[in-house]
């Protein structure tokens, strides 16, 4: 039998501004009919150009520069665009990491699903309609008569993950290419996408490449694991076998970033809190989103808030920062009840109280060198000018391991999503802060390189003494860092306590969705949890 | 929520045009010189003077001028010409036609035009005909508008003599020999309006084509230009209709010199000629349509943006 996709020695060259790179250097790659691979590696390995390339489809900028890609006896690698035409969409399809950016958002969900059938076309419209319900009834999204007639900003971010699944299933493909697509989703949402698509490709007996950064996922979805380092293949075996016994180094790296656990600290007594939050409520116009939440922050203590999006988490930053009012309760930091609004509190206060974002990239000026980035709050907090300012800014480009001669000229562009991260954390220290809260920071970064920020962080808060607020849907992170525990749901508070405590059971059933809900390198897990839950839903029924 | 936006746009319309007829008003009020002895000439007497004034009203206080003004204009009554003394509205009625019918008439070709040739341009980026598409436009908007008109007489009616170098029009003409007459202006402001909309269109266009979706589209299999008609061009709307506002504001307030040159009875001529004249309370009338017609289309633009957008117009 021959295989359904056969990729031998590919290599693929991206130009940039600094010359050519090798961003593929020869790999091979096959699948048969119905087969399901995982590709893992982190950032920068090429799974992503390697999962389009699967399609015939290179980004601008980009060229196959060796090898070939064959397709059911189709050769795709320099393919003209008739030929693409008449693979891409039909009979390989893709699914984006980010369908909020990836659906139009000019046209109805329906109208894009019928699009492809329609134009390659394979049916007409009112079919394309008909077989689009049941599809969405099939991924389980709510209302599948009528979902179809919403626009994509007007369903949430696990319904449009699985109407983009519906839609690259429109004109039955033989191959799918899933890049990350429950990446940008909460624990508990991606379970059921994951359900879902899992469920949906075998039912069509499709054939897959899953391609993500997250090893538990892949085990949960993959029949054989093929594990990617820049632009090479590490190794590839059968999922049981890789996760039982990982031949290479690299594999058993990456393993092993789910089990940082800092060194136990001396436990005095629990410290006086440096911040209470006190029963604050707060809303968007006339929408709650916070409702009686109060936490407090021991001095050199990790508190972590987890939730799932749409839980408060974020809000509650806010609201501490003095960048949304609340409505009732306040914030006390050190004995001192803040102002409502940033502006109106005194300086040395906004000193000793920052933020690091979620988005290094968003969050620093782009045309700014590190030099300005860390001289401002500098300047602006310490008073500090000249020589003394540059020395300062070089201890703290040591502090955050970033050669100072190499770094301090560069710009943000200049810098990869690790360091411009540690760059946030050295401008939040430059201020020199006794409270820092960290909004996400790790969960846009790879799990090596977010495992390099947390070890950052537990340095500095050892060395420093800090104090985090720390917000994250992550609860791996939670486990390795947090002293403290506080899980949030639909606005309010529904469980805190140490660490420990937290993840011992008897749990809230909340804290025991979340927990649950994060997958285990186990490949049986996703269908053995799917099984209690269902055990469970019957049982109260 | 959307009809609030809306709504909010055509006070901040109305109240643009309330503001700039106050300053149209006083800016005449301001200038030297005594209107009545202006029109009478040196050798007037006070007696005729103060008859002058008192039939026109200028012994009111200003405030009180302005009102009456503002209060005519809004049902069409402009008051009466200084130079001649018949009504402003007769005066300007035909030239108003005559300003809107050629705009109308370039704006006919200009605006699909350009659009489809940025569609061209943003479909063929970087290749010879984008190039060709981008600085042969960019080259006619460097030349001042009446050389671009000269070179057109030039060509068209001189050498060629295929079109007349003068756009005479008269009330009773045919549609036919209308647009005839009026080619070359037409052709002239076509041309000077055209590179900026299509720059804009094929700029707009070319920042989406980076975005996720537009891949996805090129990953359904789909044909190039319907990735660009149908997914990109939804979404780069609103700049292109600011845009197209702006130019076709510009082809009826902007036209002064190319009317001028083909001797088109319109309303730059007019505004030309008044000037000369000192007439002005006509000078005062033809700036405040002008004015109209900006704050119009601009705001037309400004909703047609806000309906034209999905999160707005189909809220959660």
């Amino acid at each position: 039998m021959t295989r359904l996709l056969d990729i031998r020695g590919l290599r693929i060259e991206a130009q940039s501004r600094e010359g050519r790179t090798e961003i593929v250097k020869g790999v091979d790659l096959s699948l048969n009919r119905g087969e399901i691979l995982g590709l893992i590696g982190e950032s920068g390995a090429g799974k992503s150009t390697l999962g389009l390339a699967a399609m015939g489809h290179v980004k601008p900028g980009c060229r196959i520069t060796g090898g070939s890609i064959r397709f059911d006896g189709l050769e795709l690698a320099g393919a003209d665009a008739r030929l693409l035409r008449q693979v891409q969409g039909r009979r390989i399809a893709y699914v984006a990491q980010s369908s909020a950016a990836a659906f139009n958002p000019a046209w109805r969900l329906i109208a894009q699903y019928c699009e492809g059938p329609v134009q390659h076309r394979l049916m007409p419209r009112a079919q394309a309609e008909a077989e689009a319900v049941s599809l969405y009834r099939e991924m389980r999204l709510p209302d599948p008569e009528r979902i179809g007639a919403r626009y994509p900003h007007q369903v949430s971010g696990g319904q449009l993950q699985r109407a983009m699944t519906a839609m690259s299933m429109s004109c039955h493909p033989e191959l799918l290419i899933f890049d990350e697509p429950t990446t940008a989703l909460d624990v508990t949402t991606q379970i059921e996408v994951l359900a879902a698509i899992r469920e949906v490709v075998r039912r069509h007996d499709a054939a897959a490449i899953y391609i993500t950064h997250d090893l538990a996922v892949v085990a949960q979805m993959a029949d054989r694991i093929k594990v990617l380092l820049k632009g090479r293949e590490v190794e590839e075996a059968p999922t049981r076998e890789m996760l039982a016994a990982p031949r290479e180094d690299y594999t058993r790296s990456l393993w092993a970033v789910r089990n940082f656990q800092p060194a136990p600290r001396d436990e005095p007594a629990a410290p006086e809190p440096i911040l209470s939050i006190v029963g604050v409520s707060a809303s968007y116009g006339t929408h709650p989103v916070l409702r009686d939440v109060s936490i407090s922050v021991p001095r050199g203590r990790t508190v972590a808030v987890v939730g799932e999006s749409g839980s408060g988490k974020s809000t509650t930053a806010r609201v501490v920062m003095g960048l949304l009012p609340p409505t009732a309760g306040q914030v006390v930091f050190d004995g001192q009840v803040l102002d409502p609004l940033s502006r109106n509190r005194p300086r040395t206060l906004q000193r000793r109280l920052q933020m690091i974002h979620q988005m290094a990239d968003t969050a620093l000026n782009p045309r700014h060198r590190v030099r300005e980035i860390l001289g401002r709050p500098l300047e602006f907090f310490l008073g500090l000018r000249g020589r003394k300012k540059e020395d300062r800014i070089r201890d703290l480009l040591d502090q955050i391991e970033l050669e100072p001669d190499r770094f301090i000229d560069r710009l943000p562009g200049e810098l990869s999503g690790g360091q411009k991260q540690r760059l946030c954390i050295a401008r939040a220290l430059a201020a020199e802060p006794e409270l820092i809260i960290c909004d996400e920071v790790t969960s846009a970064l790879d799990q090596l390189v977010a495992e390099g920020i947390l070890r950052l962080l537990d340095r500095l808060q050892r060395e420093m003494g800090l104090s985090y607020l720390f917000i994250t849907h992550d609860l791996a992170t939670v486990r390795s860092i947090a002293d403290e525990v506080v899980v949030m749901q639909n606005g309010a508070v529904v469980e805190q306590g140490p660490k420990a405590q937290m993840f011992q059971p008897p749990h809230h059933p909340y804290t025991e969705k979340l927990l649950s809900s994060v997958p285990e390198m186990d490949p049986d897990w996703l269908t053995r949890l799917l099984g209690q839950r269902q055990m469970q839903e019957k049982g109260a029924a | 929520m959307i009809l609030k936006l809306v709504l909010r746009r055509f006070a901040i319309g109305a109240l643009t045009l309330l503001v700039v007829s106050a300053l149209i008003f006083w800016a005449v009020e301001l200038l030297p010189g005594d209107i009545a002895s202006e029109v009478l000439g040196q050798s007037a007497t006070p007696e005729t003077l103060a008859a002058f004034r008192e039939r026109n009203g200028l012994t009111d206080p200003a405030m009180l001028r302005y009102l009456h003004w503002l209060g005519g204009a809004l049902t069409g009554d402009f008051g009466l010409s200084l130079a001649n003394q018949r009504p402003i509205a007769e005066l300007i009625g035909q030239r108003v036609a005559n300003t809107f019918f050629l705009a109308g008439y370039a704006a006919v070709i200009a605006v699909p035009l350009a659009i489809g040739l940025g569609l061209l341009a943003a479909l063929y980026r970087g290749s010879a005909l984008d190039r060709f598409i981008s600085t042969s436009t960019l080259a006619v908007i460097s030349f001042p508008e009446f050389f671009v008109a000269y070179i057109l007489i030039l060509l068209f009616s001189a050498w060629l003599g295929w079109f007349p170098s003068l756009a005479t029009v008269s009330p009773g003409m045919g549609l036919g020999a209308r647009l005839y007459a009026t080619f070359l202006p037409a052709l002239t402001m076509v041309l000077i309006v055209m590179a900026h909309m299509m720059r804009m269109t094929r700029a707009a266009i070319v920042n989406l084509l980076a975005l996720p979706y537009i891949e996805m589209a090129q990953l359904k299999g789909l044909r190039r230009w319907r990735v660009i008609a149908v997914h990109a061009l939804p979404n780069a709307v609103a700049p292109i209709f600011t845009v197209v506002a702006l130019n076709l504001a510009y082809l009826i307030v902007g036209v002064v010199l190319v009317e001028v040159v083909f001797v088109y009875p319109g309303l730059g001529q007019l505004l030309v000629d008044s000037v000369a004249k000192r007439d002005m309370t006509v000078v005062q009338a033809a700036c405040l349509i002008f004015a109209a017609t900006y704050i119009v289309l601009n705001l037309l633009a400004d909703v047609l943006g806000i309906v034209s957008n999905p999160r707005l117009l189909h809220p959660r």
